[in-house]
């Protein structure tokens, strides 16, 4: 978009006698046509600024304003300093000690099998197939549920008696009733157990884009060099994935991370305490609870940040994994 | 994975429909360089996650055909019953059900129009357009799509509650507006769908940004505008975090904010709960079986540019 400035003039064919008004229409008519290429950039993106400024970056900043103060839900603006500690109050809270660990464990435990599972399931859509289009659309469904729809339906699923959908089936094949909500791990494997059935199908679809952009020939001197399929999985389509495994890697840990509405409404009457012992609490939802019941905006905003740290954390550390791994290959 | 025969696939053109490509498959066509054929075995695991993906949706509808007391029975139903329309009923009135969809239908609409209108032009800008604080500013844009939505519940219920916002629709719509992914996503596609000589030569022929947009711009964006309206509407009909705060008093409810008063146990009635999930859900699913090409589509799509 570099044009020279009077490349419209140079352009435009020279009328044989150019009268004083041709010559001031044209000139205003440049004048006009320069400062709309040089200020519409602006013009485009000040809406998206506006809006992201006020609404995304200020608020953004400003929770670590507010961290730093004690500020209570009743009366938001009197803010009274009080340096860190807010944070350093939220080290000694078991508590957040607690919804730490819950958030890793059950992060980890939907996360790792929700990877696999779809690593698998696009190497399979990967094949020429009748109606792929239809196992497509299909396992990509869960992803059109919200997370309060299908918290409930498992909420339901999970009864803890016997006649619970898969109480029941445990049944069959001989299993006692389990108490899943009450229970320590088990309440946690069916929180993320929402999580898996959510988001399996969307992690296949984005594998399964990746793969279709592995060149053949790769295959093909694979094939030469006698690798069988399994060969060809690990050697050429799980190193030709890797950034978009990193990527989808880094994209999950940031949604367990920010967990909230599964455990919230996967707890009794939809408590903010992840169970009758804390025992499926996370992070977000101890904000919450610390926020919008206990009534401490200020240190919400302290577990806000302490989250945004742990992210940065887990950034760094994914991507020297990353480079370790690139390093060694 | 010994049931395929083929070594080979195709490079990858459209869909693997009904084409002069698709024959039987034989050792005789290994170097065809065509795309290997599932066997018996793929077929059963995927017939098998399809289930697993729908099951969940198909059994709310099917409790929510029932009665509390069948829920409570063992075994567990799996078949339709004839309570369906009663219960969705009482969903309907009772759980604010009915206005909790036409508020979700005005707060994914307005959010959907704004984010693709003002993505498209920012995306635009970013890819075609050189102004100073390019670079940076596109960094900024890129550098929050990573950061949690919590680091910004707290002073944004602040801002609502001063501006007396709280349970009004536009306390969820204003801050969900505009998106910097769909501004990276615009820019990723246009860098590519739109040629810089046609701007070039639209810009000889005079022509001023605005009639720039509408008869280039907007015309090169469409199919990624319609992508991304489907990707927002999903995630705005969707979002619960940020709703759940801003909406405390349920006054006028979103959809999910609705059915977490559900989950409360408003309504006591399991049968009436799933009807209520099934109806915050039916929208979507409908979406899903006339754009469910487009919207994977578009997934895949976004993953590779991503």
């Amino acid at each position: 978009m570099d044009l020279p400035s009077d490349s419209r003039t140079a352009v435009a064919p020279a009328p044989a006698v150019a009268t004083a008004r041709d010559e001031r229409r044209r000139a205003r008519r440049s004048r006009r046509y320069r400062w709309d290429v040089r200020f519409s950039p602006y013009a485009l993106i000040a809406p998206f600024f506006l809006f992201f400024v006020a609404f995304g970056l200020f608020p953004l900043l400003y929770t670590g304003w507010a961290s730093l103060h004690r500020v209570e839900l009743g009366a938001p603006t009197d803010m009274e300093w009080v340096g860190l500690r807010n944070f350093s109050r939220l080290l000694d809270d078991d508590f957040f000690w607690n919804a730490l660990r819950n958030t890793f464990t059950i992060g980890l435990i939907s996360t790792v099998p929700q990877l696999l599972m779809a690593l698998g399931l696009a190497h399979l859509l990967n094949y020429r197939l009748r109606g792929s289009m239809f196992f497509r659309v299909a396992i990509l469904t869960p992803y059109a549920t919200s997370v309060a729809a299908a918290t409930l339906v498992f909420v339901l699923m999970f009864s803890r008696t016997d006649h619970g959908l898969i109480n029941w089936g445990l049944g069959l094949v001989g299993i006692d009733a389990v108490d899943w909500q009450n229970g320590d791990w088990t309440a946690q494997l069916a929180v993320s157990a929402i999580v898996i059935w959510r988001w399996t199908g969307y992690n296949a679809l984005i594998y399964l884009a990746a793969m279709q952009a592995i060149p053949h020939d790769l295959y093909e001197s694979a094939a030469l060099d006698g690798a069988s399929r399994w060969q060809q999985f690990l050697h050429v389509t799980v190193p030709s994935l890797r950034p978009t495994i990193l990527f989808t890697c880094v994209v999950s840990t940031i949604g367990a991370t920010q967990l909230f509405g599964e455990p919230l409404l996967f707890s009794q009457g939809a408590s903010p305490t992840g169970g009758s012992d804390h025992q499926f609490q996370t992070l977000g939802l101890y904000l919450y609870e610390q926020g919008w019941f206990n009534q401490h905006l200020g240190r919400a905003s302290a577990i806000a940040w302490t989250m945004f740290l742990i992210l940065v954390l887990i950034g760094l550390l994914n991507w020297a994994v990353g480079r370790w791994i690139r390093k060694s290959a | 994975m010994t049931e395929v025969t083929q070594t080979r696939r195709a490079p990858r053109t459209g869909g693997p429909g009904p084409g002069p490509t698709r024959r039987g498959r034989g050792p005789g066509k290994r170097g065809a360089g065509r795309q290997l054929h599932g066997g018996k075995l793929t077929y059963a695991v995927l017939v098998l996650f399809t289930i697993g993906s729908l099951f969940p949706l198909v059994w709310t509808a099917i409790a929510a055909s029932r009665t509390n007391t069948r829920l409570a029975q063992t075994p567990p139903p799996f078949w339709f019953g004839g309570n369906l329309f009663k219960n969705l009923e009482i969903a309907w009135t009772d759980a604010n059900m009915g206005t909790a969809l036409l508020n979700t239908l005005v707060v994914a609409g307005t959010i959907t129009i704004g984010t693709v209108l003002f993505s498209t032009l920012a995306g635009f800008a970013f890819a075609k357009l050189r102004f100073r604080f390019r670079g940076l500013l596109l960094l900024l844009v890129i550098g929050t799509m990573l950061v949690p939505p919590q680091l910004s519940v707290v002073p944004l219920f602040m801002m609502i509650a001063e501006f007396g916002w709280t349970d009004q629709l536009q306390s969820v719509i204003l801050p969900t507006l505009v998106s910097a992914f769909g501004v990276f996503f615009m820019r990723q596609y246009l860098i590519e769908a739109l040629p810089t000589e046609l701007i070039e030569a639209a810009r000889v022929d005079g022509a001023s940004s605005l009639r720039l947009i509408w008869h280039v711009v907007f015309p090169a964006a469409r199919p990624a505008m319609a992508v991304l309206s489907m990707l927002t509407f999903v995630m705005a009909w969707n979002d619960f975090f940020w709703p759940i705060i801003a909406l405390t008093q349920g006054g006028e409810p979103t959809v999910q904010v609705a059915l977490a008063g559900l989950g409360r146990g408003q309504i006591p009635d399991q049968s009436v709960i799933m009807a209520g999930a099934l109806l915050g859900t039916l929208p979507l699913l409908l979406a899903f079986v006339l754009f469910g090409k487009q919207i994977v589509g578009g997934i895949m799509q976004g993953a590779v540019k991503g």
